[in-house]
This record gives C-alpha cells, sequence and structure tokens, in this order.
C-alpha cells in the first residue's frame, strides 16, 4: 500500500512546495512593484544597478552574440548547401538572431552574471545584518534594495539585445563574406529584406521579462538566504538555476503568444 | 497624602510570546525600562535576548503580548506610526552591521539622513551628511580621514566605533546594544563601553543593552535583568549582578559549570 500511495504524496508535496514557491515569490514581485509608486525612489541604487546589469554585461553578451551569429552563418551554410539555398543565410540569420538568439543568449549571460551577484550581494548582507540595519535606520529594504534592482534589470536587458541583434547580425555577416565567399552588398540586401520590425520589438519585449525575472530571481533568493556562508552560496545557485528556467519557460509562452498565429 | 504620580516607562512589555515551530524562544517576558535607564540583559546563549530587541525593533513579529514605547502599544498602532515610534531607536549591531558597498563615512551618513525628521526642516545634503559624519567619528574617537576608508578595513573595534556613530546620528533617545564587547580584547571593550556610556548620558537616552560580558555589563548598566528560557527570572541593580542572591543569576555571572543551570543538549 506505502510502495502506491508514497511517491505519490511525494509528488503532491514537491507540487504543493512549488505552488507555496511560486506564491512567495508573486508576492514578493508585488511588493517590490508596489514601492515604484510610493516614494522615495533611490535612484543611486537604481543607476548603478543599470551600469552594473547593461554596461558592465555588454563585453560578455557582444562576444556571445557575435560568435552565435558567426555560428550559425557557418552551421547553416552547410546544412543549406545539400538543398542549393544557401542565399537563405542572411534571412535565417537575422530571423534566428532577434527572435531568440538575442533575447535567449544575453537573457543567460546576465542571468549568470548579474543575477549571481545580486543574490551574492543581498544575501550577505542579509545573513550580515545588514538589511536589519536597515530596517532600524528607517529605510524599507525592498524599497531599497529590490525595487531599483528590479526596474534597473528590466531596462537594461532590452538595451543589450538590441547591442546582441546587431552583433549577432554583424557575426553571420562577417564568416559569410569572409569565409564563405559571399558579396557584401547581396548579404546586406538580404538582410534588410528579412528583417521585420516584429522580430526585433518582440526579442526586445521578451528581454524586458527576462530582465525582470533575472533580477526578481537574484533579489529574492538573496534576500530569503539564511545561514551563513553556504546559504548564500546555495542562494545564489538557486538565483541563476531558477531565472535560466524562468526565462526558458517564459521564452516558450511569449513566442507561442507572439508567433502562433 | 497623596499618591505620587506613576511615570509612564519609556518601554513597557506585557506578557511577550514568540516560537519558532515547536521551540518557545520568549515565554511571557515582562519588562519595564524606565526613562533614562541603562538595563542591562544577560543570559545564555539561545535565552531569547537577540529576539527580544527584534521584536522591539519590529525586526521579528511575536506571538503574543504587548510592547509599549512612551505608552503607545507599537504592535498595533498604525504602520506610520511604528515607524515613527521606532525612528527613535538607534541599534548597534553585534558585528556592527556597516554596508560594506559604502565607505565608513558614507555609512554614517547614511544613518543621518535616515533618521532624519521632516520636522526638523529639509534633509541635509549628501555632502553636508558626510561633514556631520566626520564630526560623529570624532565623537566616537575616530579620525574624519578614516571616513574615505572602506569598513573591510577597519579593525573590529573600530568598525563597532563606526557603528555607533551610526546609530548615534539620529540622536536617538532610545538606543539599544546588541553584545557589543563580543569579539573585542578587553581593552577595547572596555573603550567601546566608555564610549556607550559617554554616548547614552550625552543624549540622556534610554538604553538596553544584551551581553555575556559581566564586566561590561556593569560598565555600561545601572540596572540588569536575566533572561532563562524565556523568562526573565531576575531584575535588579546592575550592581548586584555578582552578588544578586539568586542562585540561576549567580552561577551564569560567576560562570560556575554546578548550579541550577545545566547545559542541556540541543533536541
Amino acid at each position: 500500500m506505502n510502495a502506491v500511495l508514497d511517491p505519490i504524496a511525494a509528488l503532491g508535496r514537491a507540487a504543493l512546495g512549488l505552488i507555496k514557491q511560486a506564491g512567495a515569490l508573486a508576492l514578493f514581485a508585488l511588493e517590490a512593484l508596489s514601492h515604484l509608486v510610493r516614494p522615495p525612489f533611490y535612484w543611486r541604487i537604481f543607476f548603478s544597478s543599470l551600469i552594473e546589469t547593461g554596461f558592465f554585461s555588454l563585453p560578455v553578451v557582444a562576444l556571445t552574440a557575435l560568435f552565435s551569429g558567426a555560428v550559425i552563418a557557418l552551421q547553416s551554410y552547410v546544412g543549406f548547401g545539400q538543398y542549393h539555398v544557401q542565399s537563405a543565410i542572411a534571412g535565417i540569420v537575422v530571423l534566428a538572431v532577434t527572435r531568440e538568439l538575442g533575447p535567449v543568449l544575453a537573457g543567460l549571460m546576465v542571468a549568470g552574471r548579474v543575477g549571481a551577484a545580486m543574490s551574492a550581494q543581498i544575501g550577505t548582507m542579509r545573513v550580515t545584518d545588514q538589511i536589519d540595519a536597515l530596517t532600524t535606520l528607517s529605510t524599507n529594504p525592498m524599497k531599497y534594495l529590490v525595487t531599483p534592482r528590479l526596474l534597473a534589470g528590466t531596462l537594461a536587458l532590452p538595451c543589450l539585445v538590441l547591442v546582441a541583434d546587431i552583433l549577432g547580425v554583424m557575426g553571420g555577416f562577417t564568416v559569410s563574406v569572409a569565409k564563405l565567399g559571399f558579396s557584401p552588398s547581396t548579404y546586406i540586401t538580404a538582410t534588410l529584406d528579412s528583417l521585420k520590425t516584429m522580430d526585433v520589438v518582440v526579442g526586445l519585449v521578451k528581454a524586458a521579462v527576462f530582465g525582470f525575472l533575472i533580477a526578481l530571481l537574484g533579489c529574492y533568493n538573496g534576500y530569503n538566504s539564511r545561514g551563513g556562508a553556504e546559504g548564500v552560496g546555495s542562494a545564489t545557485t538557486a538565483a541563476v538555476v531558477g531565472a535560466s528556467i524562468l526565462l526558458l519557460l517564459f521564452d516558450y509562452l511569449l513566442t507561442d503568444l507572439f508567433f502562433s498565429q | 497624602m497623596s499618591t505620587p504620580p506613576v511615570s509612564t516607562p519609556k518601554i513597557r512589555i506585557r506578557g511577550l510570546h514568540k516560537a519558532f515551530g515547536s521551540k518557545i524562544v520568549l515565554d511571557g517576558v515582562d519588562l519595564d525600562v524606565e526613562t533614562g535607564t541603562s538595563m542591562v540583559i544577560i543570559g545564555g546563549s539561545g535565552s531569547g535576548k537577540s529576539v527580544l530587541l527584534r521584536c522591539i525593533l519590529g525586526l521579528i513579529e511575536p506571538d503574543a503580548g504587548t510592547i509599549e514605547i512612551d505608552g503607545e502599544n507599537v504592535l498595533t498602532a498604525p504602520r506610520s506610526r511604528q515607524d515613527a515610534l521606532r525612528r527613535q531607536i538607534g541599534m548597534l549591531f553585534q558585528n556592527a552591521a556597516l554596508f560594506d558597498s559604502m565607505s565608513v563615512g558614507e555609512n554614517v551618513a547614511f544613518g543621518i539622513r535616515a533618521k532624519h525628521s521632516d520636522r526638523n526642516g529639509p534633509p541635509p545634503s549628501r555632502a553636508q551628511a558626510l561633514q556631520m559624519a566626520g564630526d560623529l567619528l570624532k565623537q566616537v574617537g575616530l579620525d574624519p580621514s578614516v571616513g574615505d576608508l572602506s569598513p573591510s578595513e577597519l579593525s573590529g573595534g573600530m568598525q563597532k566605533r563606526v557603528g555607533l556613530a551610526r546609530a548615534i546620528a539620529g540622536n536617538p533617545n532610545i538606543m539599544f546594544f546588541d553584545e557589543p564587547t563580543t569579539g573585542l580584547d578587553p581593552i577595547m571593550g572596555a573603550v567601546i563601553d566608555g564610549l556607550i556610556v559617554d554616548c547614552v548620558q550625552k543624549l540622556g537616552s534610554t538604553a538596553i543593552a544584551i551581553t555575556h560580558d559581566m564586566a561590561s555589563a556593569q560598565r555600561i548598566g545601572n540596572r540588569a535583568a536575566m533572561l532563562y528560557h524565556g523568562r526573565l527570572i531576575w531584575q535588579g541593580e546592575a550592581s548586584e549582578l555578582m552578588n544578586s542572591g539568586n542562585a540561576m543569576v549567580d552561577q551564569f555571572t560567576h560562570g560556575r559549570r554546578e548550579g541550577p543551570i545545566t547545559m542541556e543538549l540541543r533536541k
């Protein structure tokens, strides 16, 4: 009897735990967002988070996008060669980069870099009483630590993705022209013909959602970390893993929402 | 003959209960701290001292009981009133809890700006607050040039001084000290205690300090109480700490292995 019921009970417990966690995350996000419309707003924290998330993530996002565009061009050339449709490479590169690779790869890179840093910083503040100190100094920690970071993440990632889109296409262009023998003008014309405003806009919307999720998971896990250095380490891992999974889940949902018809 | 008027204690706690799961940490604590008194609370690890302070500060919500500041129940007051009542509290944390993303001067300036009351006019600018921070650093025996350093560049004693400067930034009339001498050598401990006494006297504050350090307890406090298993088992003058007549208090203050307090294995 137990052999049958125990796995079901375990499954039920896991499902309940997941729902509880999702509820806690949603409440955390709502509380943080409510501080957007209740002054004061901590502009210094916002701008420093914006620079940390946006500016300092530029090199890693740029390199990722550049090489991804180049790899797609190379792979497409090999694959499409079998069907003699190599001319579609420019279209494929621009479509893949603006719709998917730009937002997703930039999101994953930022989740690893910034989400982890946010979680570690806030988690360390939690376990060393700095968050309690904020409260005793009449400063709401959610308003001070979380709200500016959420806004910064939401605004910074679209900017990064715009750069990633341009560099991804440039990566494809460089390989196609320098290695695969395409004419520069033909490649650029084909790229512009395939480029759709909707693709770029949806990519930027995705990026804003991803940026919000990365900052949310980073702040949430850091804010709720417990138990010293080990707790901060676990919170950081949970922030990166959680953000990466949610990012891919929301990528599917948003793709379905915008492109399924 | 008329009865003299009874003054309202600065802090009055009645029937305070707090449990974490099945573990009862505070079990009906009643405590009065009169205005201008420095109350020292002693007790073993896990006796509920820190939880008591955190309940008063609003960092932990108690399960039952009342906490009054100036006769007003903080727990049932509207949020804005709770904030106003707690704005008059300054806190020195055990590890100083300095913000490591800021310089020492910015830490103190943060306290100055955060604790500024709108009733006293517009808040000082960052530059003004930094200048005022230099004065506060001098007050706790540090050169204002220390303000440019990062907290991680300071020794434990210096961090405590900076934490004290930040705690007194808003001229609080209630001050809490969480194990202020823990981790310091005896001389530095005495120096910090001296600074605490000076600050409390200068501000005319009411203070609550929790400590394991009996020398520190007698230097800081004029009243003392002992928590054991979440209950206050003794209150008296701080000068009586080493000779209270209470077997538990005497065992604790003299650090004797034998006595009514037994070390229990954690369940």
